[in-house]
Protein backbone atom coordinates (compact mmCIF):
# COMPACT_ATOMS: atom_id res chain seq x y z
CA UNK A 1 0.00 0.00 0.00
CA UNK A 2 1.39 3.69 -0.87
CA UNK A 3 1.99 6.03 1.87
CA UNK A 4 -1.10 7.81 2.74
CA UNK A 5 -0.97 11.35 3.76
CA UNK A 6 -1.33 11.50 7.36
CA UNK A 7 -1.04 15.63 7.96
CA UNK A 8 -3.89 17.70 6.95
CA UNK A 9 -2.69 19.24 3.19
CA UNK A 10 -3.60 22.77 3.88
CA UNK A 11 -3.50 25.08 7.23
CA UNK A 12 -6.57 24.23 9.32
CA UNK A 13 -8.89 27.41 9.87
CA UNK A 14 -9.31 27.87 12.76
CA UNK A 15 -11.85 30.44 12.46
CA UNK A 16 -15.08 30.77 9.53
CA UNK A 17 -13.51 32.48 6.65
CA UNK A 18 -13.80 36.08 6.01
CA UNK A 19 -15.11 38.02 2.78
CA UNK A 20 -11.98 37.70 1.15
CA UNK A 21 -11.10 34.10 1.65
CA UNK A 22 -14.66 33.06 0.50
CA UNK A 23 -14.42 35.12 -2.11
CA UNK A 24 -11.15 32.96 -3.37
CA UNK A 25 -12.99 29.94 -1.90
CA UNK A 26 -16.03 31.03 -4.24
CA UNK A 27 -13.57 31.30 -7.38
CA UNK A 28 -11.73 28.08 -6.57
CA UNK A 29 -14.81 26.21 -6.20
CA UNK A 30 -16.43 27.17 -9.70
CA UNK A 31 -13.28 26.67 -11.79
CA UNK A 32 -13.12 23.30 -9.97
CA UNK A 33 -16.78 22.58 -11.16
CA UNK A 34 -16.26 23.87 -14.13
CA UNK A 35 -13.95 21.67 -14.99
CA UNK A 36 -15.63 18.47 -13.60
CA UNK A 37 -18.26 19.79 -16.26
CA UNK A 38 -15.62 20.21 -18.85
CA UNK A 39 -14.80 16.08 -18.25
CA UNK A 40 -18.17 14.86 -18.08
CA UNK A 41 -18.72 16.57 -21.33
CA UNK A 42 -15.28 15.00 -22.93
CA UNK A 43 -16.83 11.25 -21.46
CA UNK A 44 -20.15 11.36 -22.78
CA UNK A 45 -20.56 13.92 -25.98
CA UNK A 46 -24.01 11.89 -26.89
CA UNK A 47 -25.91 14.68 -24.75
CA UNK A 48 -24.49 17.06 -26.74
CA UNK A 49 -25.81 15.79 -29.65
CA UNK A 50 -29.15 14.70 -28.14
CA UNK A 51 -29.59 18.05 -26.95
CA UNK A 52 -28.85 19.52 -30.41
CA UNK A 53 -31.98 17.50 -31.81
CA UNK A 54 -34.54 20.50 -30.43
CA UNK A 55 -32.99 23.86 -31.18
CA UNK A 56 -31.61 22.10 -35.06
CA UNK A 57 -35.31 21.73 -34.87
CA UNK A 58 -36.53 25.09 -34.44
CA UNK A 59 -34.32 26.54 -36.84
CA UNK A 60 -34.91 24.07 -39.58
CA UNK A 61 -38.67 23.90 -38.93
CA UNK A 62 -40.05 26.95 -37.44
CA UNK A 63 -37.57 29.12 -38.56
CA UNK A 64 -37.25 27.71 -42.33
CA UNK A 65 -40.80 27.92 -42.48
CA UNK A 66 -41.74 31.33 -40.88
CA UNK A 67 -39.25 33.07 -43.23
CA UNK A 68 -40.69 31.84 -46.15
CA UNK A 69 -44.23 32.67 -44.99
CA UNK A 70 -43.16 36.58 -43.85
CA UNK A 71 -45.68 36.19 -41.10
CA UNK A 72 -43.70 37.83 -38.14
CA UNK A 73 -41.99 41.47 -39.37
CA UNK A 74 -39.04 41.38 -38.45
CA UNK A 75 -37.42 44.83 -40.53
CA UNK A 76 -34.79 44.16 -42.47
CA UNK A 77 -33.16 41.29 -40.29
CA UNK A 78 -34.10 37.94 -42.03
CA UNK A 79 -36.41 35.70 -39.91
CA UNK A 80 -34.04 33.08 -39.41
CA UNK A 81 -31.11 35.50 -38.28
CA UNK A 82 -33.56 37.12 -36.00
CA UNK A 83 -34.57 33.51 -34.73
CA UNK A 84 -31.13 32.02 -33.85
CA UNK A 85 -30.19 34.06 -31.26
CA UNK A 86 -33.37 33.22 -29.49
CA UNK A 87 -33.51 29.56 -29.84
CA UNK A 88 -29.80 30.07 -28.42
CA UNK A 89 -31.07 31.33 -25.06
CA UNK A 90 -33.79 28.76 -25.46
CA UNK A 91 -31.27 25.88 -25.36
CA UNK A 92 -29.16 27.80 -22.61
CA UNK A 93 -32.62 28.03 -20.75
CA UNK A 94 -33.65 24.11 -21.22
CA UNK A 95 -30.10 22.92 -19.93
CA UNK A 96 -30.22 25.23 -17.29
CA UNK A 97 -34.06 24.65 -15.62
CA UNK A 98 -33.08 21.28 -15.34
CA UNK A 99 -30.00 21.48 -12.76
CA UNK A 100 -32.52 21.31 -10.40
CA UNK A 101 -33.50 17.45 -10.92
CA UNK A 102 -29.82 16.74 -10.90
CA UNK A 103 -28.90 18.46 -7.79
CA UNK A 104 -32.34 16.35 -6.31
CA UNK A 105 -30.45 12.71 -8.14
CA UNK A 106 -26.80 14.23 -5.94
CA UNK A 107 -28.94 14.39 -2.67
CA UNK A 108 -30.57 11.13 -3.22
CA UNK A 109 -27.33 9.68 -4.55
CA UNK A 110 -25.27 10.89 -1.10
CA UNK A 111 -23.07 13.11 -3.33
CA UNK A 112 -24.82 16.49 -1.97
CA UNK A 113 -23.59 15.41 1.57
CA UNK A 114 -20.01 14.65 0.63
CA UNK A 115 -19.82 18.28 -1.30
CA UNK A 116 -21.94 19.44 1.88
CA UNK A 117 -19.34 17.83 4.71
CA UNK A 118 -16.33 19.55 2.24
CA UNK A 119 -14.79 23.16 3.69
CA UNK A 120 -16.87 24.67 0.83
CA UNK A 121 -19.91 27.58 1.98
CA UNK A 122 -22.91 26.83 0.93
CA UNK A 123 -22.96 29.91 -1.60
CA UNK A 124 -19.70 29.03 -3.49
CA UNK A 125 -21.82 25.10 -4.30
CA UNK A 126 -24.23 26.79 -5.71
CA UNK A 127 -22.68 29.50 -7.66
CA UNK A 128 -20.49 26.70 -8.88
CA UNK A 129 -23.52 24.52 -10.04
CA UNK A 130 -25.10 27.74 -11.71
CA UNK A 131 -21.65 28.22 -13.78
CA UNK A 132 -21.11 24.76 -14.84
CA UNK A 133 -24.79 24.96 -16.00
CA UNK A 134 -23.23 27.74 -18.36
CA UNK A 135 -20.23 25.88 -19.20
CA UNK A 136 -22.92 22.99 -20.63
CA UNK A 137 -24.55 25.89 -22.16
CA UNK A 138 -21.74 27.24 -23.72
CA UNK A 139 -20.80 24.19 -25.56
CA UNK A 140 -24.09 23.69 -26.65
CA UNK A 141 -24.24 27.08 -28.22
CA UNK A 142 -21.33 26.19 -30.44
CA UNK A 143 -23.27 22.79 -31.74
CA UNK A 144 -26.31 25.26 -32.40
CA UNK A 145 -24.27 28.31 -34.16
CA UNK A 146 -22.28 25.87 -36.08
CA UNK A 147 -26.14 24.90 -37.34
CA UNK A 148 -27.02 28.38 -37.66
CA UNK A 149 -23.87 29.17 -40.13
CA UNK A 150 -25.00 26.34 -41.89
CA UNK A 151 -28.76 27.04 -42.27
CA UNK A 152 -26.80 30.72 -43.76
CA UNK A 153 -27.57 33.17 -40.94
CA UNK A 154 -24.93 35.89 -40.77
CA UNK A 155 -23.48 36.09 -37.37
CA UNK A 156 -20.97 37.95 -35.99
CA UNK A 157 -17.03 36.87 -35.50
CA UNK A 158 -15.86 39.78 -33.58
CA UNK A 159 -13.87 38.26 -30.45
CA UNK A 160 -15.17 40.78 -27.90
CA UNK A 161 -18.24 40.25 -29.05
CA UNK A 162 -17.94 36.48 -28.69
CA UNK A 163 -16.74 36.81 -25.11
CA UNK A 164 -19.74 39.04 -24.34
CA UNK A 165 -22.35 36.54 -25.40
CA UNK A 166 -20.38 33.98 -23.56
CA UNK A 167 -20.60 35.75 -20.63
CA UNK A 168 -24.94 36.78 -21.60
CA UNK A 169 -25.12 32.93 -21.70
CA UNK A 170 -23.16 31.89 -18.28
CA UNK A 171 -25.38 34.63 -16.98
CA UNK A 172 -28.23 33.72 -18.28
CA UNK A 173 -28.08 29.53 -17.23
CA UNK A 174 -26.70 30.96 -14.05
CA UNK A 175 -30.23 32.65 -13.31
CA UNK A 176 -32.03 29.95 -14.52
CA UNK A 177 -29.94 27.07 -12.82
CA UNK A 178 -30.56 28.54 -9.48
CA UNK A 179 -34.13 29.05 -10.04
CA UNK A 180 -34.34 25.70 -10.77
CA UNK A 181 -32.06 25.15 -7.28
CA UNK A 182 -34.61 27.09 -5.72
CA UNK A 183 -37.83 25.41 -6.71
CA UNK A 184 -36.35 22.04 -6.01
CA UNK A 185 -35.33 23.46 -2.44
CA UNK A 186 -38.89 24.15 -2.30
CA UNK A 187 -40.81 20.61 -3.81
CA UNK A 188 -37.98 18.78 -2.88
CA UNK A 189 -39.08 15.62 -4.91
CA UNK A 190 -37.59 14.64 -8.24
CA UNK A 191 -41.36 14.04 -9.66
CA UNK A 192 -42.75 17.64 -8.69
CA UNK A 193 -39.92 19.58 -9.93
CA UNK A 194 -39.99 17.76 -13.54
CA UNK A 195 -43.91 19.05 -13.13
CA UNK A 196 -43.02 22.39 -12.30
CA UNK A 197 -39.91 22.83 -14.98
CA UNK A 198 -41.97 21.43 -17.65
CA UNK A 199 -44.65 23.83 -16.70
CA UNK A 200 -42.57 26.93 -16.51
CA UNK A 201 -39.85 26.49 -19.48
CA UNK A 202 -42.63 26.71 -22.35
CA UNK A 203 -44.32 30.02 -20.73
CA UNK A 204 -40.69 31.78 -20.03
CA UNK A 205 -39.95 31.06 -23.50
CA UNK A 206 -42.96 32.60 -24.92
CA UNK A 207 -43.31 35.23 -22.52
CA UNK A 208 -39.77 36.73 -24.34
CA UNK A 209 -38.62 38.12 -27.44
CA UNK A 210 -37.21 34.79 -28.67
CA UNK A 211 -39.31 34.57 -31.33
CA UNK A 212 -41.11 37.34 -32.11
CA UNK A 213 -40.62 40.98 -31.67
CA UNK A 214 -42.12 42.40 -28.58
CA UNK A 215 -44.07 45.03 -30.33
CA UNK A 216 -45.98 41.86 -31.60
CA UNK A 217 -46.76 41.37 -27.98
CA UNK A 218 -50.67 41.49 -26.64
CA UNK A 219 -49.76 44.48 -23.62
CA UNK A 220 -50.20 41.86 -21.07
CA UNK A 221 -47.43 39.63 -22.93
CA UNK A 222 -45.27 42.68 -22.53
CA UNK A 223 -45.10 43.01 -19.34
CA UNK A 224 -44.41 39.50 -18.84
CA UNK A 225 -41.87 40.12 -21.23
CA UNK A 226 -40.11 42.93 -19.39
CA UNK A 227 -40.22 41.04 -15.90
CA UNK A 228 -38.46 37.91 -17.75
CA UNK A 229 -35.06 37.71 -17.61
CA UNK A 230 -34.62 35.57 -20.31
CA UNK A 231 -35.70 38.37 -22.82
CA UNK A 232 -32.88 40.59 -21.62
CA UNK A 233 -30.43 37.28 -22.29
CA UNK A 234 -32.15 37.18 -26.29
CA UNK A 235 -31.96 41.10 -26.49
CA UNK A 236 -28.19 41.17 -25.55
CA UNK A 237 -27.53 38.07 -27.72
CA UNK A 238 -29.22 39.23 -30.70
CA UNK A 239 -27.58 42.62 -30.41
CA UNK A 240 -24.07 40.66 -29.97
CA UNK A 241 -24.98 38.18 -32.88
CA UNK A 242 -26.98 40.19 -35.68
CA UNK A 243 -26.59 43.54 -34.69
CA UNK A 244 -30.11 44.43 -33.95
CA UNK A 245 -30.56 47.39 -31.22
CA UNK A 246 -30.05 46.24 -27.78
CA UNK A 247 -29.62 47.79 -24.50
CA UNK A 248 -26.81 46.22 -23.42
CA UNK A 249 -25.91 47.72 -20.53
CA UNK A 250 -29.21 47.34 -19.28
CA UNK A 251 -29.54 43.62 -20.71
CA UNK A 252 -26.01 42.77 -18.34
CA UNK A 253 -27.23 44.56 -15.85
CA UNK A 254 -30.57 42.78 -14.88
CA UNK A 255 -28.85 39.59 -15.65
CA UNK A 256 -25.99 39.77 -13.23
CA UNK A 257 -28.46 41.27 -10.28
CA UNK A 258 -30.53 38.68 -11.10
CA UNK A 259 -28.17 36.13 -11.22
CA UNK A 260 -26.71 37.22 -7.75
CA UNK A 261 -30.06 37.30 -6.17
CA UNK A 262 -31.33 34.08 -7.20
CA UNK A 263 -28.08 32.52 -6.39
CA UNK A 264 -28.16 33.63 -2.44
CA UNK A 265 -31.81 32.34 -2.37
CA UNK A 266 -30.83 29.20 -3.81
CA UNK A 267 -27.98 29.12 -1.25
CA UNK A 268 -30.26 29.38 1.44
CA UNK A 269 -32.50 27.05 0.45
CA UNK A 270 -29.66 24.04 -0.03
CA UNK A 271 -29.97 23.37 3.59
CA UNK A 272 -33.18 22.17 3.43
CA UNK A 273 -33.00 20.51 -0.01
CA UNK A 274 -30.11 18.56 2.16
CA UNK A 275 -32.19 17.88 4.95
CA UNK A 276 -35.39 16.97 2.91
CA UNK B 1 -5.38 14.69 25.14
CA UNK B 2 -9.15 16.14 23.83
CA UNK B 3 -11.13 13.18 22.39
CA UNK B 4 -11.90 12.62 18.13
CA UNK B 5 -15.36 12.98 19.25
CA UNK B 6 -17.23 13.77 21.88
CA UNK B 7 -20.94 14.69 22.05
CA UNK B 8 -22.84 15.80 25.28
CA UNK B 9 -26.72 15.55 25.81
CA UNK B 10 -27.17 15.56 22.14
CA UNK B 11 -31.11 15.91 20.58
CA UNK B 12 -32.33 15.96 17.22
CA UNK B 13 -36.13 16.04 16.91
CA UNK B 14 -38.14 16.35 13.26
CA UNK B 15 -41.47 17.15 14.36
CA UNK B 16 -43.08 15.02 16.92
CA UNK B 17 -39.97 12.24 16.00
CA UNK B 18 -37.31 12.18 18.58
CA UNK B 19 -34.42 10.89 16.33
CA UNK B 20 -31.54 11.30 18.69
CA UNK B 21 -32.23 11.75 22.48
CA UNK B 22 -29.45 13.19 24.79
CA UNK B 23 -26.61 10.99 23.44
CA UNK B 24 -23.39 11.43 24.83
CA UNK B 25 -20.16 10.12 23.24
CA UNK B 26 -16.94 9.50 23.44
CA UNK B 27 -14.70 8.42 20.52
CA UNK B 28 -10.74 8.32 21.90
CA UNK B 29 -8.44 9.19 18.72
CA UNK B 30 -6.77 6.34 16.87
CA UNK B 31 -9.91 3.56 17.57
CA UNK B 32 -12.35 2.45 14.88
CA UNK B 33 -15.10 2.98 17.25
CA UNK B 34 -19.09 1.44 15.79
CA UNK B 35 -22.17 3.15 16.26
CA UNK B 36 -24.51 0.14 16.00
CA UNK B 37 -28.17 -0.09 15.89
CA UNK B 38 -31.41 -1.27 13.49
CA UNK B 39 -32.76 1.41 10.73
CA UNK B 40 -34.35 4.41 12.46
CA UNK B 41 -31.79 3.97 15.57
CA UNK B 42 -30.93 7.27 15.06
CA UNK B 43 -27.19 6.72 13.88
CA UNK B 44 -27.43 8.39 10.52
CA UNK B 45 -29.13 11.87 12.05
CA UNK B 46 -26.22 11.80 14.48
CA UNK B 47 -23.60 11.52 11.84
CA UNK B 48 -25.16 13.99 10.10
CA UNK B 49 -25.02 16.42 12.89
CA UNK B 50 -21.81 15.32 13.65
CA UNK B 51 -20.87 16.22 9.79
CA UNK B 52 -22.16 19.58 9.81
CA UNK B 53 -25.36 18.65 7.73
CA UNK B 54 -27.78 19.04 10.28
CA UNK B 55 -27.36 22.28 13.01
CA UNK B 56 -26.04 21.22 16.61
CA UNK B 57 -26.23 23.54 19.64
CA UNK B 58 -22.81 25.22 20.72
CA UNK B 59 -21.23 23.16 22.92
CA UNK B 60 -23.25 19.67 22.14
CA UNK B 61 -20.46 18.46 19.65
CA UNK B 62 -16.54 18.70 19.59
CA UNK B 63 -14.31 17.07 16.83
CA UNK B 64 -10.99 17.02 18.20
CA UNK B 65 -11.33 19.91 20.31
CA UNK B 66 -13.65 22.13 17.66
CA UNK B 67 -16.99 23.02 18.15
CA UNK B 68 -19.10 22.02 15.32
CA UNK B 69 -21.69 24.68 15.78
CA UNK B 70 -19.31 27.35 16.03
CA UNK B 71 -16.07 26.37 13.87
CA UNK B 72 -17.64 24.37 10.99
CA UNK B 73 -15.26 25.31 8.32
CA UNK B 74 -12.49 24.08 10.49
CA UNK B 75 -14.25 20.55 11.66
CA UNK B 76 -14.74 20.33 7.79
CA UNK B 77 -11.29 20.55 7.74
CA UNK B 78 -11.00 17.73 9.61
CA UNK B 79 -12.97 15.13 8.74
CA UNK B 80 -13.41 12.60 6.20
CA UNK B 81 -17.02 10.94 5.09
CA UNK B 82 -18.54 8.19 3.55
CA UNK B 83 -22.43 8.57 3.18
CA UNK B 84 -24.45 5.23 2.81
CA UNK B 85 -25.44 5.51 -0.57
CA UNK B 86 -23.08 4.86 -3.32
CA UNK B 87 -22.21 8.19 -4.56
CA UNK B 88 -19.05 8.22 -6.87
CA UNK B 89 -19.78 10.07 -10.05
CA UNK B 90 -19.95 7.11 -12.81
CA UNK B 91 -19.13 9.57 -16.02
CA UNK B 92 -15.88 10.66 -13.90
CA UNK B 93 -13.15 8.26 -14.04
CA UNK B 94 -11.82 6.68 -10.53
CA UNK B 95 -8.64 9.34 -10.72
CA UNK B 96 -11.22 12.67 -11.67
CA UNK B 97 -13.53 11.61 -9.11
CA UNK B 98 -10.40 11.47 -6.20
CA UNK B 99 -8.81 14.63 -8.03
CA UNK B 100 -12.10 16.90 -7.56
CA UNK B 101 -11.63 15.93 -3.88
CA UNK B 102 -8.39 17.10 -3.62
CA UNK B 103 -9.85 20.24 -4.90
CA UNK B 104 -12.73 20.75 -3.38
CA UNK B 105 -10.44 20.09 -0.06
CA UNK B 106 -7.52 22.56 -0.98
CA UNK B 107 -5.08 20.14 -1.46
CA UNK B 108 -2.01 21.94 -2.91
CA UNK B 109 -1.50 22.08 -6.58
CA UNK B 110 2.10 20.94 -6.01
CA UNK B 111 1.82 17.62 -4.81
CA UNK B 112 -1.90 16.88 -5.38
CA UNK B 113 -1.72 14.44 -8.58
CA UNK B 114 1.08 12.72 -6.69
CA UNK B 115 -1.37 12.61 -3.82
CA UNK B 116 -4.31 11.25 -5.70
CA UNK B 117 -2.25 8.48 -7.05
CA UNK B 118 -0.81 7.56 -3.63
CA UNK B 119 -4.69 7.10 -1.94
CA UNK B 120 -5.69 5.41 -5.62
CA UNK B 121 -2.98 3.00 -5.10
CA UNK B 122 -3.53 2.35 -1.30
CA UNK B 123 -7.24 1.10 -2.34
CA UNK B 124 -5.91 -0.61 -4.90
CA UNK B 125 -7.62 0.98 -7.80
CA UNK B 126 -4.38 2.47 -9.69
CA UNK B 127 -5.01 -0.05 -13.03
CA UNK B 128 -8.61 1.01 -13.03
CA UNK B 129 -8.25 5.00 -11.79
CA UNK B 130 -8.56 6.02 -15.74
CA UNK B 131 -11.31 4.46 -16.25
CA UNK B 132 -15.02 6.02 -15.89
CA UNK B 133 -15.98 4.45 -11.97
CA UNK B 134 -19.26 3.16 -13.28
CA UNK B 135 -17.31 0.48 -14.92
CA UNK B 136 -16.42 -0.57 -11.54
CA UNK B 137 -17.71 -3.23 -9.20
CA UNK B 138 -19.56 -2.15 -5.70
CA UNK B 139 -16.83 -3.10 -3.87
CA UNK B 140 -14.31 -1.24 -5.96
CA UNK B 141 -17.02 2.09 -5.75
CA UNK B 142 -16.74 1.72 -2.18
CA UNK B 143 -13.05 1.96 -1.89
CA UNK B 144 -12.87 4.68 -4.69
CA UNK B 145 -14.81 6.32 -2.12
CA UNK B 146 -12.62 5.88 0.93
CA UNK B 147 -10.06 7.44 -1.45
CA UNK B 148 -11.87 10.19 -1.63
CA UNK B 149 -12.31 10.74 1.89
CA UNK B 150 -8.66 9.83 2.24
CA UNK B 151 -7.26 12.72 0.07
CA UNK B 152 -7.21 15.33 2.08
CA UNK B 153 -5.71 13.62 4.99
CA UNK B 154 -8.89 14.11 7.58
CA UNK B 155 -8.17 13.07 11.14
CA UNK B 156 -11.77 11.63 11.80
CA UNK B 157 -12.84 9.01 8.85
CA UNK B 158 -16.81 8.72 9.23
CA UNK B 159 -18.22 5.83 7.32
CA UNK B 160 -21.97 5.94 7.35
CA UNK B 161 -22.76 2.08 6.71
CA UNK B 162 -20.03 1.17 4.28
CA UNK B 163 -21.32 -2.17 3.83
CA UNK B 164 -24.34 -2.48 3.19
CA UNK B 165 -25.45 -3.89 -0.20
CA UNK B 166 -22.10 -5.58 -0.56
CA UNK B 167 -21.32 -9.32 -0.95
CA UNK B 168 -19.27 -11.31 1.61
CA UNK B 169 -15.66 -10.47 -0.36
CA UNK B 170 -16.51 -7.18 -0.85
CA UNK B 171 -17.21 -6.42 2.23
CA UNK B 172 -13.72 -7.85 3.85
CA UNK B 173 -11.89 -5.92 1.12
CA UNK B 174 -13.51 -2.42 2.58
CA UNK B 175 -13.44 -3.89 6.43
CA UNK B 176 -9.46 -4.60 5.67
CA UNK B 177 -8.39 -1.24 3.86
CA UNK B 178 -10.23 0.55 7.12
CA UNK B 179 -7.80 -1.88 8.91
CA UNK B 180 -4.77 -0.74 6.94
CA UNK B 181 -5.67 3.09 6.78
CA UNK B 182 -5.79 3.01 10.55
CA UNK B 183 -2.55 1.24 10.76
CA UNK B 184 -0.49 3.42 8.56
CA UNK B 185 -2.08 6.78 9.31
CA UNK B 186 -3.42 6.21 13.19
CA UNK B 187 -6.70 8.07 12.23
CA UNK B 188 -9.74 7.65 14.05
CA UNK B 189 -12.18 6.02 12.50
CA UNK B 190 -16.39 6.18 13.10
CA UNK B 191 -18.20 3.49 11.56
CA UNK B 192 -21.89 2.85 11.62
CA UNK B 193 -23.41 -0.37 11.02
CA UNK B 194 -26.27 -2.37 11.76
CA UNK B 195 -24.30 -5.43 11.18
CA UNK B 196 -23.35 -6.58 14.50
CA UNK B 197 -21.50 -9.67 13.65
CA UNK B 198 -18.92 -7.03 11.43
CA UNK B 199 -18.94 -4.84 14.44
CA UNK B 200 -17.80 -7.44 16.48
CA UNK B 201 -15.31 -8.01 14.64
CA UNK B 202 -13.41 -4.78 13.45
CA UNK B 203 -14.52 -2.16 16.21
CA UNK B 204 -12.13 -1.84 19.23
CA UNK B 205 -15.52 -0.51 20.66
CA UNK B 206 -19.08 0.10 20.18
CA UNK B 207 -22.02 2.06 21.09
CA UNK B 208 -25.40 0.38 20.88
CA UNK B 209 -28.08 3.04 19.88
CA UNK B 210 -32.20 2.53 19.95
CA UNK B 211 -34.06 5.17 19.34
CA UNK B 212 -32.10 8.15 19.67
CA UNK B 213 -30.14 6.74 22.80
CA UNK B 214 -27.32 5.15 23.64
CA UNK B 215 -27.80 2.28 25.76
CA UNK B 216 -24.23 0.59 26.07
CA UNK B 217 -21.37 0.96 25.27
CA UNK B 218 -17.49 -0.65 25.40
CA UNK B 219 -15.36 -3.19 23.76
CA UNK B 220 -17.25 -5.93 21.93
CA UNK B 221 -15.76 -8.66 24.33
CA UNK B 222 -16.25 -6.65 27.16
CA UNK B 223 -19.92 -6.17 26.74
CA UNK B 224 -20.31 -10.23 25.34
CA UNK B 225 -18.12 -10.76 28.86
CA UNK B 226 -20.33 -8.92 30.94
CA UNK B 227 -23.93 -11.24 29.38
CA UNK B 228 -22.46 -14.43 30.08
CA UNK B 229 -20.47 -16.94 27.95
CA UNK B 230 -21.13 -17.67 24.54
CA UNK B 231 -23.19 -14.48 24.10
CA UNK B 232 -22.86 -12.79 20.77
CA UNK B 233 -23.11 -8.96 20.31
CA UNK B 234 -26.62 -9.80 19.04
CA UNK B 235 -27.56 -10.73 21.53
CA UNK B 236 -25.84 -8.13 23.92
CA UNK B 237 -28.43 -5.81 21.63
CA UNK B 238 -31.67 -7.80 22.13
CA UNK B 239 -30.26 -7.63 26.07
CA UNK B 240 -30.58 -3.70 26.49
CA UNK B 241 -32.72 -2.69 23.76
CA UNK B 242 -35.36 -5.72 23.94
CA UNK B 243 -36.50 -7.17 20.50
CA UNK B 244 -35.41 -4.24 18.46
CA UNK B 245 -33.51 -6.05 16.18
CA UNK B 246 -36.17 -8.14 14.69
CA UNK B 247 -38.54 -4.88 14.11
CA UNK B 248 -39.76 -2.96 16.71
CA UNK B 249 -38.15 0.01 15.52
CA UNK B 250 -40.88 2.08 15.02
CA UNK B 251 -38.26 4.66 13.80
CA UNK B 252 -37.05 2.64 11.13
CA UNK B 253 -37.49 5.29 8.48
CA UNK B 254 -38.40 4.86 4.82
CA UNK B 255 -35.84 6.98 3.91
CA UNK B 256 -33.24 4.64 6.03
CA UNK B 257 -34.99 1.26 3.96
CA UNK B 258 -34.61 3.21 0.88
CA UNK B 259 -31.36 4.70 0.96
CA UNK B 260 -30.37 0.95 1.77
CA UNK B 261 -32.02 -0.65 -1.01
CA UNK B 262 -31.05 1.67 -3.73
CA UNK B 263 -27.39 1.37 -2.42
CA UNK B 264 -27.87 -2.34 -2.86
CA UNK B 265 -29.12 -1.78 -6.42
CA UNK B 266 -26.12 -0.07 -7.65
CA UNK B 267 -23.66 -2.74 -6.27
CA UNK B 268 -25.81 -5.30 -8.57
Amino acid sequence: MSALPVAPPAASAETEPGPLALARTVASRIATTCLVELQKLRHDRTELVTRAVQPALWLLVFGQVFTRIRAIPTGSTPYLDFLAPGILAQSALFIAIFYGIQIIWERDAGVLAKLLVTPTPRIALVGAKAFAAGVRAVAQAVVVLVLALILGVHLATNPLKIIALVAALLLGSAFFCCLSITIAGLVLSRDRLMGIGQAITMPLFFASNALYPVQLMPGWLQVVNHINPLSYEVEALRGLLVGTSARLLLDFGVLLASAIVMIAIASALLPRLARG
Amino acid sequence: MTPALRCVGLRQKFGDTVAVDGLDLEVERGEVFGLLGPNGAGKTTTIRMITTLLPAPPGAIQVLGRDVARQRTAVRRLIGYVPQQLSADGTLTGRENVALFARLYDVPRVGRAAQVAAVLDAMDLTEAADRPSKTYSGGMVRRLELAQALVSAPQLLILDEPTVGLDPVARDSVWDKIASIRAATGMTVLVTTHAMQEADEHCERVALMHRGRIRAQGSPDDLKDALGPGATLDDVFRHHTGNALTGDNENGGMRDVRAARRTARRVG
